[in-house]
């Protein structure tokens, strides 16, 4: 583990707890979120029948960073009649409550932030944070439209919420852990043992499974998908309708860092669908350091088998991102309450039964 | 103890991303449901009408093309045919077909981008995209025929500035087989949608008396169901000669008259337009398009109006002229305008999205509204 392994080398768990909690942040996030805007612009470029950048670096492979560059040399331009504290913290809160999550999901089976007994709980409680950051971008700006998108925004986040933490009880019950390493560690294997085709065993429960986890996996795709305000659920910051939504107001770097904050929770939700059904960091089909017995090979492998799936989902979002329209605010509440939340209730009640039995 | 509550006034535009150019909405809300809907206009506001007075009929030909700027060939067509009334000119055969072609061209066009960003309007960016780059070809057309992509100048009074170039015909029609698969891919990718659907039907409904009394023309009075069509009930130019429907709105996701119904009845007007391209493109005959251009146009005293089916709906110009160089009094019917209107109408209790859509769906253009 490299928690213990810094810590041997430091000679102070609590320093080694702190550098081990940032690691993802320094080594994975930051990367992949400059990563993820151009993987969103060449995606939507060429769904479009577009190329998209080009000129910076090979195919424009530079481009994220020239962006950043330019956000950082940006005016910080803030109203008169904003509230200053909120104001400034809310981008900073924003990015606290989407990387807190990272601390919980494990990359490989060593390289985990915070081995967490709860981890999934935490998970899913310093997602909230979110909501509160939202608000006070919302409210602190002093602007109508980016208040009407922080309110669209609560509500949404607030209620997606129930489906998602309903669908995590359900695996609760079947898997009996709470800890998303453990989760992992029980996918070992090949892909029959994925949570998606009912776990590892091979037993008739297993089987009755199926449907059921894959309910519960659609459930926890399509409610994720409106916790990171992704197309077809983007009312918090409609753009034809609400310029922005709550970061109308914001601009350079404090603008960069919901940007960041946002491509950060889009991997962030992905791997918590993958961790949960698609065995998280498992490979499907087995390792290639083991064949070869190549021991150090294995957390590679592990960390690139989490990567792509990650990358899957987050490609995932970004294909529906660029082909549906947008949800009204009512209609989001109606799917959400109307029919992801009954679903998600029935499928805990029925697998509930199914793993009693 | 009851909160104190207060209604909130918005006001969206004129810089908003979807009010279409430089319209301004105020919007008494609560929470999220509208009230009261008040457009305020006149930021594009240029004296068009007034400035008519001081050029000469053929001058003012550039400036029609400015009123609705994604039709600029429809707006021309109204003009010329209105200066020929006045003027009692019979234009060439030739020249009719050319007008036609070039018309419906502008209106598939005209739709393209209406539908688009509509699209747009609902959330949905790619089929904006796949809009805009079958308009391009439709603008690379234009720009064979006579250079410019936007703002046209080519209808002139009593004829064409000039005659077609010796690939249109070929590429026209390589064209319309090009564009109509795509309509059917339109249709799939947006107006099927079930998101779409769901925004869209039922929203807006305009119901055909309330049409009727506010003067609807075009797409959005047909979408209230009743088959009004000046190509048709009040034939122009030479559109009796071609065998073409009028679709209207049927209210098949919904009621009669909802977003969803103008939004189609787009659609398949696109397909009419092609119909009518391809029977123009055959018929096509040989001939001089400059041989009725007058020499001087001095039309004689007396007064004028004539009306067409515009892509957004029915324009009419109305002339004065007291036998001078110059139109005495030019006054314009807009579309756009007449169906800006009913927003305040149908804007009433809905929700702050329909609003973008249902202004989507009466698909205005500012150059039209404020002249």
């Amino acid at each position: 583990m490299i928690f213990d392994w810094l810590s041997s080398l430091i000679g102070n768990e609590i320093i080694a707890g702190i550098i081990c909690a940032c690691l993802p942040l320094f080594l994975f996030i930051l990367p992949f979120a400059l990563v993820a805007v151009l993987m969103e612009r060449k995606v939507s470029a060429h769904m479009q029948d577009r190329l998209g950048p080009m000129r910076t670096g090979y195919h424009g492979i530079i481009q994220t960073i020239a962006d950043i560059l330019k956000l950082f040399q940006k005016e910080d331009i803030m109203s008169n009649e904003v509230d200053k504290p909120l104001f400034n913290i809310a981008p900073v809160l924003t990015f606290i409550g989407s990387y807190a999550a990272f601390a919980a999901i494990p990359f490989t089976s060593n390289f985990i932030g915070t081995k967490l007994d709860l981890g999934i709980v935490y998970i899913l409680g310093v997602s909230s944070f979110g909501v509160v950051s939202i608000l006070m971008a919302g409210w602190s700006s002093n602007n109508k439209y980016s208040l009407l998108g922080a309110m669209r925004s609560a509500a949404q986040l607030v209620s997606y919420e129930i489906p998602t933490f309903l669908v995590v009880v359900t695996l609760i019950t079947v898997t009996g852990t709470t800890s998303l390493l453990n989760l992992s560690e029980m996918q070992t294997g090949h892909f029959w043992n994925w949570m998606i085709l009912g776990g590892p065993g091979l037993n008739l429960t297993k089987f009755l499974l199926i449907p059921f986890m894959i309910v519960g996996a659609v459930i926890v795709f399509i409610s994720t998908l409106a916790e990171v305000n992704r197309t077809p659920f983007d009312v918090p910051e409609a753009d034809s309708e609400l310029v922005a939504g709550y970061y109308t107001e914001y601009s350079g770097m404090k603008f960069a860092m919901f940007f960041l904050a946002e491509y950060a929770n889009m991997f962030a939700v992905s791997a918590i669908v993958s961790a949960l059904f698609f065995g998280g960091y498992q490979s499907p089909f087995g390792y290639l350091g083991n064949l070869l017995g190549v021991s150090w090979l294995v957390p590679f492998e592990q960390l690139f088998w989490f990567t792509l799936k990650g990358c899957l989902f987050v490609f995932v979002q970004m294909w529906l991102r660029w082909t549906l329209p947008r949800l009204r605010v009512d209609q989001l509440m109606t799917l959400c309450w109307k029919y992801l939340i009954p679903f998600a209730f029935a499928n805990l009640l029925i697998v509930g039964l199914l793993v009693v039995l | 103890m009851a909160l104190k509550t207060e209604e909130m006034v918005l006001n969206m535009g004129p810089q908003h991303p979807s009010t279409h150019g430089v319209l301004r909405l105020e919007l008494e809300l609560e929470g999220e449901l509208v009230l009261n809907v008040r457009p305020h206009l006149g930021y594009l506001h240029r004296c068009f009408e007034k400035h008519c007075e001081a050029m000469t009929y053929p001058q003012v030909i550039p400036y029609v093309d400015r009123l609705d700027y994604l039709a600029a060939m429809s707006n021309e067509l109204t003009y010329a045919i209105t200066c020929e009334k006045l003027m009692n000119i019979q234009v060439p055969e030739r020249v009719e077909y050319i007008r036609v072609i070039m018309v419906e061209l502008q209106r598939i066009a005209s739709h393209l981008v209406a539908l688009g960003t509509f699209g747009l309007d609902i959330g949905a960016f790619t089929p904006f995209l796949y809009c805009f780059i079958d308009r391009e070809k439709i603008l690379s057309l234009f720009e064979l025929t006579c250079g410019a992509r936007m703002l046209y100048n080519y209808i002139w009074i009593g004829g064409l500035s000039h005659d077609l170039h010796p690939d249109f015909i070929r590429l026209a029609k390589e064209f319309v087989q090009y564009f109509k698969p795509h309509v059917a891919e339109l249709n799939n990718l947006l107006s099927y949608n079930k998101i779409f659907i769901e925004r869209t039907a039922n929203v807006g409904v305009l119901p055909l008396e309330a049409a009727i009394n506010y003067n609807i023309t075009g797409p959005s009075l047909r979408g209230s169901g009743i088959k009004w069509d000046l190509r048709k009930n009040d034939p122009y130019s030479i559109y009796d000669k071609f065998d073409f429907d009028i679709p209207v709105g049927k209210g098949t996701f919904g009621q009669v008259g909802d977003c969803w119904d103008r939004y189609f009845v787009r659609v398949v007007e696109m397909e009419q337009s092609l119909r009518i391209i391809e029977q123009a493109l055959e018929q096509i005959p040989e001939g001089d398009v400059t041989s009725a251009l007058p020499k001087r146009v001095k039309p004689p005293e007396g007064t004028v109006y004539a009306r067409t089916e515009n892509p957004k709906g029915e324009l009419g110009f109305f002339i004065v002229s007291n036998g001078s160089l110059n139109p005495y009094r030019v006054k314009v019917k807009p579309p756009s305008f007449v169906n800006l209107t009913v927003l305040g109408e149908l804007c009433k209790g809905c929700f702050i999205s329909d609003v973008i859509a249902i202004l989507g769906s009466i698909d205005i253009v500012m150059g039209e509204v404020d002249r």
